[in-house]
């Protein structure tokens, strides 16, 4: 019991934007410095590899595409976790983990989608098909983009934290509903004459790298969003600082 | 009047600034299209040109509204109406703003959206070249309207209702340039120029006409 | 200078505001527009800072230099809305008006800094609009007259949300004003605190007065 009434406190201490300020303080070099060594080792593991008989060099880009398109959906499961934090236990750092990721998420989308139409270029011939994977990834960045639209318009954290938590809650359930009617809207046009991106089964040649890289970006992510989240409460505090400058200022003019 | 584009264009940067939304409707409304005709890389890149356009032109309406009404709404407008300077000059350069902010963005997105499109590297580059000329007429003529609803309380869709039927020509010289780059016989230089015309055309026509209805709307 | 008005009568849609209104006022004069609400009293300012046509009268500067073609282009108006954004902080909305307005023939506007500082907020003009309480944005729209020189001042309720010491540094900045020469013309239901002003009563538009769609 005690143990989880500890566990439950550590929980709550993190709400204190101070606490977490503090352990981001002290976490952030260690993640940085494990981020730089996986990444170093992914990247010599990935250019140490032969490249694939068919594919030729080509194939490198799958270490950098596949990671950023697993981050692309985890980022935005770690969203929608917060925005179940958001609504669910009012946790007051979930607005601010939620607001952090979107940027992110945004950015390793966009990473994967460039890799992906840089490989598809000299195996496909085209930068871009309507392939359902491609499509809904899509979806996905233009999701991203219009929650930071979202969160820019609405400059008021109290306010706007709500709201872009529902979204972010219905755009989850919304995914896999895009996903798999796009496949089937696909399927119904086109039958499956694009090469798909999970088709081949992985050598363990290719594996190892495409590991340390996955694990090198999942630091990288984590490292980003903390480091984010960092900012945007320093952000908060900053505005928070403004308005009181302007309530005190009045006050010490009517004195006067 | 440098200092107006200045502040025009950091408003529409700053928070709440609508300059990305435009950019943002604009990927979105291209990406709804292939789902709506089907992925046929073919006959998207036929009719890429023409959805590009109808999508820069859609977004290029969205922010139109609120050209001279936030002003209003702030009081701001009376006292540009005021000023020594001939409120012509004011409105143009409002909507140089407005169109370095919101239309110069879709432009340079209009490349990566012909690229999703399957279009050539011919038939990018014409777009983006039709698209740069062709816009700044969109948003001249969008001033009217602007102008004309600028005490309409729930004046933006109105403002589209009256700006699109106008904007038809630019539409028009537009795409046909772009198809005439792509196919040979069609000769790529007339339908430029017309449009170029065009733009001329309302970058005069525009302001006056909008400067004349802002001073009949203010009460 | 001297600012003339003569037979002022102004229409808002299809209803006379008010009718036959005359006055002269000579530099260092200020005009206190009184009444009671629904007088008038904004209709004939806006008309004063040319925002409306009168239906009948002009409004005539003498002694005025030749390129102005109307009196409000050496005024500035101060309406019931602050002309500021609030997206911007306040010292890019003044700098902003500064640098768009210019400064009418014969004067100069006060730097930035000082007009911050003549308002009694030098501290608070990097921060953004918005973020002010409503007297705070009151006070740096006042600002705002002094950052570019206009030797007419029209002012609307110009201290509707302002305490008593905001007031008295508001009539301060008048009196100033007037004392280089300048005209002020104010609608108002607090006095100013000024002393030699002329005033002018509004009663409003008691009898109907018929117009197009009536038989007179």
């Amino acid at each position: 019991m005690s143990e989880n009434s500890l566990a439950i406190r550590k929980f709550s201490d993190l709400a204190n934007p101070t606490r977490f300020l503090a352990l981001a303080d002290r976490l952030l070099p260690w993640l940085a410095g494990l981020t730089a060594v996986f990444f170093v080792v992914g990247l010599w593991l990935s250019f140490a590899t032969e490249g694939d008989y068919q594919q030729g060099e080509t194939v490198r880009i799958m270490y950098v595409h596949v990671p950023a398109a697993w981050l692309s959906m985890m980022c935005y499961s770690v969203m929608a976790l917060a925005a179940l934090g958001t609504l669910v236990w009012r946790h007051p750092l979930a607005d601010v983990s939620s607001r952090a990721a979107a940027p992110i998420g945004a950015c390793f989308t966009f990473l994967a989608l460039v890799t992906g139409s840089l490989w598809g270029k000299p195996m496909w011939g085209t930068w871009w098909v309507w392939d359902a994977r491609l499509t809904s990834v899509f979806v996905l960045f233009l999701m991203y983009l219009g929650l930071m639209a979202l969160n820019r318009a609405i400059d008021d954290p109290a306010r706007s934290s709500k709201v872009s938590a529902v979204l972010v809650l219905v755009g989850f359930v919304n995914i896999p509903i895009i996903k798999f009617s796009v496949e089937w809207w696909n399927t119904l046009h086109q039958p499956a004459s694009v090469m798909r991106l999970d088709g081949p089964t992985i050598d363990p040649e290719f594996l190892w790298p495409l590991i340390v890289m996955a694990v090198a970006f999942t630091l990288l992510f984590f490292t980003l969003h903390i480091a984010a989240m960092r900012n945007e409460i320093l952000r908060r505090r900053v505005t928070a600082l403004r308005r009181l400058a302007a309530r005190s200022a009045g006050r010490g003019a009517r004195t006067k | 009047m440098i200092a107006l584009f200045f502040r025009d264009l950091k408003l529409s940067i700053r928070a709440g600034g609508g300059a990305m939304i435009g950019v943002l409707f604009f990927m979105t409304v291209v990406a709804v299209i292939p789902f709506g005709v089907g992925p046929d890389l073919n006959l998207l890149s036929r009719i890429g040109p023409a959805i590009l356009w109808i999508g820069a032109l859609l977004a290029s309406l969205l922010g139109l509204d609120r050209l001279f009404q936030a002003e209003r709404d702030d009081g701001s407008l009376d006292l540009m109406l005021m000023q020594e300077t001939p409120l012509l000059f004011t409105v143009f350069v409002k909507c140089a703003a407005h169109w370095a902010a919101t239309g110069l963005p879709l432009v340079i997105a209009s490349p990566l959206l012909g690229l999703f499109m399957n279009m050539s590297e011919i038939a990018i580059g014409a777009t983006m070249l039709t698209l740069l000329i062709g816009t700044p007429a969109i948003t001249f003529i969008g001033a009217v309207g602007a102008a004309v609803a600028v005490s309409l309380p729930r004046g933006g869709l109105l403002v589209s209702i009256l700006v699109l039927p106008l904007a038809i020509p630019v539409l028009i010289f537009g795409v046909s340039a772009v198809y005439a780059a792509i196919e040979d016989p069609a000769p790529f230089l007339p339908p430029l120029m017309i449009l170029a015309a065009i733009t001329l055309f309302f970058a005069v026509i525009g302001p006056v006409a909008a400067a004349a209805a802002l001073r009949h709307a203010s009460d | 200078m001297r600012l003339l008005a003569e037979g002022l009568s102004a229409k808002r849609g299809e209803d006379l505001i008010f009718n036959d209104i005359s006055f002269a006022l000579d530099t260092g004069e200020a005009l206190v527009v009184t009444g009671p609400n629904g007088s008038g009293k904004s209709t004939l300012l806006r008309v004063l800072a040319g925002l409306l046509s009168p239906e009948s009268g002009h409004l005539k500067l003498e002694n005025a230099p030749p390129e102005i073609a109307h009196p409000s282009e050496l005024s500035h108006y101060l309406g019931h809305r602050n002309a500021m954004k609030r997206e911007l902080t306040v010292a890019e909305n003044l700098s902003f008006w500064q640098r768009f307005m210019g400064d009418s023939p014969g004067g100069v506007g006060i730097a930035l800094t000082e007009a911050v500082e003549a308002v009694g907020l030098p501290d608070i003009a990097h921060l953004p609009f918005g973020y002010l309480s409503a007297g705070q944005q009151r006070r740096m729209a006042m600002a705002k007259l002094l950052v570019a020189h206009r030797p007419i001042w029209i002012l609307d309720e110009p201290t509707a949300a302002l305490d008593a010491g905001a007031d008295r540094l508001f009539a301060d900045l008048v009196k100033a004003h007037l004392g280089k020469g300048g005209i002020v013309i104010a609608a108002t239901h607090q006095p100013l605190g000024l002393d030699q002003t002329r005033e002018l009563h509004m009663k409003g538009f008691e009898h109907f007065a018929g117009g197009l769609w009536h038989d007179a």
